[in-house]
């Protein structure tokens, strides 16, 4: 799966709208997670998982910032995310199918926020992004 | 089974007064033929899905779309018994047309973002995970004809 030019321009551009949000569109992700799939609340056990704690907004900055970070390297993923796909694969073991939970919960707070932006191929784009990174943090899991 | 409480099939109510269905139908097929492009070979007969241009104008798209979006939200009425509801459209799914059940869910994702994107901040994470536990019931219910 690769991404096209377009693909990486419409990620590049929506990131840009949401370079400013990280702590509130990054909790608020997280939340929607944590309310649809509770299963993933396992690996956070030490959090305050209340809605806009200062523990899910510390968390999902640190979140969307791994993907801005990912969205500026979209030609080197590997590299760019080589220390937390040690962290993920060797430390953290996170099931790979959260991963998707995840990318889901993240699109809904981008099609809320941005609902002119979150064209079908917007979708597409950031749901192969996404997939892509999810790829390189699970890829040193076995 | 899926038990919906009260309170959750409220909430499920509430999101399917706030959308257009036919609408919301048409665009999440729609949408599911342009991010999952394998998802096309079963609509074979419903002409040019070459594009993402041509499946967004394309009229047997949006109005089969709106048809599937339209038996979820009647399923609602059918909450306690959703196996036996859909009985017949699972057979048709599983038996005859063999989708592999992982693109009901596929379905259900694209409609929980296009929910998202209608109702915005009216979509809370609470309805959300109402509405979610819906799709899922249904999603389930129509992937029984497999068993």
């Amino acid at each position: 799966m690769t991404l096209t030019t377009a693909d990486k321009a419409l990620v590049v551009s929506i990131f840009g709208k949401v370079s400013s949000h990280k702590e509130a569109y990054g909790a608020e992700a997280l939340f929607r997670l944590f309310s649809s799939f509770g299963q993933s609340k396992t690996y956070f056990s030490h959090f305050d998982l209340s809605q806009g704690s200062a523990d899910l907004k510390r968390h999902g900055a640190k979140v969307l910032g791994a993907l801005g970070e990912a969205a500026s390297h979209l030609d080197n993923l590997d590299q760019a995310l080589s220390k937390l796909s040690d962290l993920h694969a060797y430390n953290l073991r996170v099931d790979p199918a959260n991963f998707q939970l995840l990318s889901h919960s993240i699109q809904v707070t981008l099609a809320a926020h941005f609902p002119a932006d979150f064209t079908p191929e917007a979708q597409s784009a950031w749901d192969k992004f996404i997939s892509a990174v999810s790829g390189v943090l699970t890829s040193k899991y076995r | 089974m899926v038990h919906l409480s009260a309170d959750e099939c409220k909430d499920v109510s509430a999101v399917f007064s706030k959308v257009n269905v036919d609408q919301l139908g048409g665009e999440s097929l729609a949408s599911l033929l342009i991010v999952y492009p394998w998802t096309r070979r079963h609509f074979k007969t419903f002409g040019n899905l070459s594009s993402t241009d041509a499946i967004l104008h394309n009229a047997k798209v949006q109005a089969h779309g709106a048809k599937v979006l339209g038996a979820v939200r009647d399923a609602l009425k059918h909450v306690a018994n959703l196996g036996g509801h859909f009985a017949h459209l699972s057979d048709l799914h599983c038996q005859q047309l063999f989708v592999d059940p992982a693109n009901f869910k596929l379905f259900a994702g694209i409609v929980s973002i296009r929910v998202g994107q209608t109702m915005r901040q009216a979509y809370t994470p609470h309805v959300q995970a109402s509405f979610e536990k819906f799709l899922d019931a249904v999603t389930d219910a129509l992937a029984k004809g497999y068993h």
